[in-house]
């Protein structure tokens, strides 16, 4: 056996080395065991050195910008006038100040805007691998950051956290290989996932008959329980029917510029889609929303006017049910939850609507059978859950609507 | 091959000559080829394609001529990427160990201070270690993404063409093993 050894010696010690390493990804994968302790050193180790560079960038940059600012503004002091000079010496100092604070005041406004709770972050560095598509964050653990948070800037998603050590943590972008997230988009609402490529994104999921045009905006949907409902994603580029549903291919806006800068979302609250803006033609008139009628609301005729709340046009037949209902209980002065087993007499009729709005609105009382379309038992106790119905005093249906 | 082969074959005494470094120039060069990685393709996206590792690995390994070296380079270089990355470690691990014995291996067979055949190697070893690195991913790791061979080409094309001037500075670090 020691001869076996010594004979393939070299080749021993390589499959040595290749089994160690595959029981190693192979514990890691089934047992999901994080090797958290390697990998915090190494991120731990590389982060200061990438803070350093960074710092050391940030000054020689700033260094050299002023020696030839200084030399530009001394040719200036020669040719001009000493007071246009300093002017023109404060201005561009000025002008120097805005572009650097420009990209990070951009995104300090977004931030105040956004109504999730947001760290921002710098990049820092890239995880080694050709065109691995995951960064490294100055931000960690011990700031809040955790695995599968949300990274996104002014302009839209970046990407998501995949891992967070105590000062620094991986950020893999939109656009990488293995990402994915809900979105939805703008005009026809149509939800599909974003999956990234490497390099660009693709939507699937999305049925060749659903309308998608091209360069129609995407938002996230929230449905992926990591991106906050309604953030920017990017337009669709290209648009075709494919095989097993439409092929439609995305870049994410944020990824097209600079991003140095980036937010993470520590506690993200969903927020809306705008709606789509109908662009403007010259060519058409339209008149603006005509304001509120001062001599009394426009309601619904069919709908009753509750006392203490403003009627409402687009009013339903479950607002109106709801609406009859609180008025048979505020009628029997009853306290709803309040008193155990007992529940208000859902037959007795309330008082009448105040007159005042009936013959200005033409609405109906309430307690004049309103006709109530699409549920043929629009009073009954039992249909509305979380109520006990009394079968002695419940009113038959009228026969009409029974088969 | 046996050891009749072996000795049949005429290597001139130039070519097995084997080449040590000192200890830090192993720690050092290691850990700015990871640094370059992590730092300058921020900047310098097009940097990206720069597997400077890869090829620390390769000349780290030609130049010992010795495969287990080689094999063991390879593993703690690649063992260091990984712990940059959130993928599981060994995946580069294991790749680079294989790399690092091929290249020792092929070192012992050829000259490997000729520019043609340093450019050949880092080109070969590039596209090995990008299929050997895809292969395992969906072996392994279940990924679902597509091989791109163009840009695999391309990439091991600028590998080998920044690998001739790299390596003529790595020389200069090396010094002849007793």
């Amino acid at each position: 056996m020691d001869g076996l050894f010594s004979r393939y010696r070299n080749l021993s010690a390589l499959l040595l080395l290749l089994a160690g390493q595959l029981i190693l990804l192979a514990w890691q994968i089934k047992s999901n065991g994080e090797t958290r302790l390697l990998r915090v050193w190494a991120v731990t180790a590389v982060t200061p050195m990438a803070r350093g560079m960074e710092l050391t960038r940030d000054g020689l940059g700033g260094f050299f910008a002023r020696w030839f600012m200084a030399g530009k503004l001394e040719q200036d002091n020669a040719q001009l006038r000493r007071q246009t000079a300093q002017l023109e010496i404060k201005n561009q100092l000025l002008q120097e100040q805005m572009q650097q604070s420009g990209r990070a005041q951009a995104l300090l406004e977004f931030r105040s805007q956004l109504p999730s709770k947001s760290l921002p972050s710098r990049i820092i560095g890239s995880a080694p691998g050709v065109q691995s598509g995951v960064f490294i964050l100055d931000r960690g653990s011990l700031e809040g950051v955790k695995r599968g948070m949300a990274v996104v800037t002014g302009e839209g998603i970046v990407g998501q956290v995949v891992a967070s050590y105590p000062t620094a943590s991986l950020m893999m972008l939109a656009s990488s290989q293995g990402f994915a997230a809900g979105v939805t988009s703008q005009k026809s609402r149509t939800r599909g996932l974003l999956k990234g490529e490497g390099g660009t994104c693709h939507i699937f999921g999305i049925r060749n008959e659903q309308p998608v045009d091209k360069d129609e905006w995407f938002y996230t949907s929230g449905e992926d329980r990591i991106f906050p409902r309604g953030l920017r994603v990017g337009q669709a580029r290209a648009v075709k029917d494919g095989v097993d549903g439409k092929e439609i291919e995305v870049r994410p806006i944020a990824l097209d510029g600079d991003f140095a800068e980036v937010l993470i979302l520590l506690d993200a609250v969903h927020g809306q889609i705008p709606e789509l803006a109908t662009p403007s033609n010259p060519d058409v008139q339209i008149l603006d929303a005509p304001a509120p009628d001062q001599n009394g609301p426009m309601t619904d005729p069919a709908s009753p006017a509750t006392p203490g709340e403003a009627p409402s046009a687009m009013r339903t037949d479950a607002d109106r049910i709801r609406d009859h209902y609180k008025r048979v209980v505020e009628s029997q002065n009853f306290q709803v939850g309040t008193t155990p087993y007992r529940a208000p007499d859902f037959n007795r009729q309330p008082a009448a609507a105040p007159p005042a709005l009936a013959p200005a609105t033409g609405a109906v009382p309430d307690n004049q059978a309103v006709p109530v379309k699409p549920s043929p038992e629009p009073a009954s106790a039992a249909k509305v859950p979380g109520l006990i119905s009394q079968p002695s005093q419940r009113p038959k249906p009228p026969a009409q609507d029974r088969p | 091959m046996t050891e009749f082969n072996d000795s049949v074959v005429h290597t001139p005494p130039g070519r097995m000559r084997v080449w040590s470094f000192r200890p830090f120039t192993w720690v050092l060069l290691p850990v700015l080829a990871i640094l370059f990685q992590v730092y300058v393709p921020r900047f310098f996206s097009f940097l990206s394609y720069l597997e400077l590792p890869l090829l620390v690995t390769v000349y780290f390994s030609i130049m010992r001529r010795q495969p287990p070296a080689g094999a063991l380079t390879g593993c703690l270089i690649g063992l260091a990427q990984d712990s940059l990355t959130f993928i599981p470690l060994g995946m580069y691990g294991i790749v680079k160990t294989v790399i690092g014995y091929s290249a020792a291996s092929v070192s012992l067979r050829f000259d490997v201070e000729n520019s043609g055949l340093r450019y050949v190697m880092s080109f070969g070893f590039f596209i090995a270690h990008q299929v050997l690195f895809w292969a395992l991913s969906h072996m392994l790791l279940g990924a679902h993404d597509d091989f791109k061979l163009p840009q695999t080409l391309i990439a091991a094309f600028l590998n080998g063409i920044i690998a001739l001037p790299l390596f003529q500075v790595f020389d200069k670090l090396k010094s002849e093993a007793q």
